[in-house]
């Protein structure tokens, strides 16, 4: 079974609903707190950057409920300008902040699966999944 | 018990008995606790969540508000264990550039050994030290069919990996030169070009070629802007500087290099060098030219390889066995 839901990205607050959003799905997935306290770091990453780099865009929930697993994925998307190299991008250490974690390689430790696909000029998809321990 | 497995009993256990007692056992205990946690990847959320719960373990009725707030700790702890997991990546990514850049210099070494070849009547000593892994420092002897020698001592200006490449360049346009081209003027004047042409602005490369014929013992040589050598006068037993001109290597494809010599009598001696070896530093000073000149006359009656050798352990000591610079020193005793 999936369930979806969305919350839009258009100012800073936006980041907050998309916490919270998040938190409550991962809640309701039965996630420790330490594991509530990974994905709504993530999706803050991701939203900041939807909000800094692409103006707008959505961060979009699905809890899947397998027979076997239970998890969160979350896909951030935006129509902004994408990010020309994401290999450089994912690099420790790259980020703005000075490399102290945080970023995308952030994202990708905190959750266990990540994916990004971004078309310069186009947008940017980032995909990851958290999984119930 | 296994007092320092990462379990929420261990931890509740040390913790009640810390409480009771705020011993220092504990404490001990606790710090070990930590480094292993450290070894296993453990980030500082996952510590604090073990202890919230030993904690309501300890106290069922523990207030919402400090359960409340060891939450919000929780919280504010994720972006130290993002940037400390970052660090153990970066901690090992070092860990292989380190092992690259042995492997690098080892290819250096080999790449650039050159072999103190024999002449007759003339005793040669070189040595060759560089002060990181890589050397940017340089030197070369060849001979031709008529035993004369050929003697290149070169510097490159910046240190390191980049260093490192310029100069495996210059060997290779060295080799490269036909066997007729000897003259000392001429040599640079096409080494400029290669490294004009090849070579990064920002980076000069400085360069002594020297030309020796064991027949007449003259020396021919010619400088690009590198360190003054020096020659000794037995007769005279005093030293002096060979003086030279010319712009260092690749600066201006015009650049032409004036050619000198000096004829070499018996126990007379050339020293040639690189600036780690006068720019040496004991403490904030710089050495001076006298002081160096006094070290190589201590060692200058020794076979020349002998002395060059103590001649760099002695700077190497002086400056605290930590060199500044890459060091090269070369003998030619006749
Ligand atoms: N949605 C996006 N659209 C366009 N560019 C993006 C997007 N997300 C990230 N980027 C680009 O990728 C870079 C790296 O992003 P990342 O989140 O890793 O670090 P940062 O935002 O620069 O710094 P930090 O997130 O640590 O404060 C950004 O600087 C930005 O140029
Ligand atoms: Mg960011």
């Amino acid at each position: 079974m999936i369930t979806k839901s969305s919350v839009q990205i258009r100012k800073e607050w936006d980041i907050v609903g998309a916490r919270q959003m998040g938190r409550n799905l991962a809640k309701e997935l039965g996630f420790g707190t330490v594991d509530q306290a990974r994905i709504t770091t993530a999706i803050s990453e991701l939203a900041r950057n939807i909000y800094l780099y692409a103006d707008k865009g959505k961060v979009a929930y699905e809890k899947i409920e397998d027979m076997n697993k239970k998890g969160l994925r979350i896909v951030a998307s935006d129509q902004g300008p994408g990010i020309h190299d994401l290999s450089k991008v994912m690099e420790d250490g790259f980020s703005t902040s000075g490399g102290l974690g945080a970023g995308l390689p952030g994202v990708k430790r905190l959750m266990d699966c990540f994916d990004i696909v971004s078309e310069p000029g186009m947008g940017t998809t980032i995909t990851t999944i958290k999984w119930v321990r | 018990m296994e007092p320092y497995k990462f379990d929420v009993n261990n931890y509740r256990n040390l913790l009640k008995k810390y409480i009771a007692s705020q011993d220092e056992t504990s404490l001990y205990q606790a710090e070990q606790f930590s480094k292993l946690s450290m070894q296993h990847n453990i980030s500082p959320e996952e510590i604090i969540n073990v202890h919230i719960q030993a904690l309501k373990e300890l106290y069922p009725d523990l207030p919402v508000e400090i359960d409340s707030s060891m939450n919000f700790l929780l919280e504010t702890m994720i972006s130290y264990g993002l940037a400390y997991q970052e660090f153990q990546t970066l901690r090992e990514k070092q860990g292989e550039l380190e092992s690259e850049i042995s492997i690098a210099a080892n290819m250096q070494q080999t790449l650039l050994s050159t072999t103190i070849p024999d002449i007759v009547g003339l005793d040669i000593g070189a040595i060759s030290v560089p002060s990181h892994q890589m050397n940017g420092d340089y030197y070369h002897f060849v001979t031709d069919e008529s035993n004369n020698l050929g003697i290149a001592i070169a510097d490159v200006i910046g240190k390191g990996i980049p260093a490192a490449l310029a100069m495996s360049m210059i060997k290779y346009s060295l080799d490269s030169f036909p066997e007729t081209m000897r003259n000392p003027s001429v040599i640079l004047e096409n080494l400029n070009r290669v490294v004009e042409q090849n070579v990064d602005t920002s980076m000069f490369i400085t360069m002594f070629y020297g030309l020796f014929n064991p027949e007449t013992g003259s020396l021919q040589f010619s400088s690009a802007g590198h360190e003054p050598g020096f020659y000794y006068c037995a007769d005279k037993d005093q030293f002096f500087e060979m003086t030279t001109k010319g712009l260092v290597l690749g600066v201006s494809d015009q650049a032409t290099y004036e050619q000198f010599d000096i004829t070499m009598e018996s126990d007379d001696m050339v020293v040639l060098l690189t600036d780690g070896v006068t720019e040496c530093r004991i403490g904030e000073r710089f050495i001076d030219t006298e002081e160096v000149l006094e070290v190589i006359r201590k060692y200058m009656h020794l076979p020349a390889q002998e002395a060059v050798e103590l001649v760099y352990r002695h700077f190497e000591r002086l400056q605290d066995f930590q060199l500044r610079d890459d060091f090269t020193l070369i003998f030619l005793k006749k």
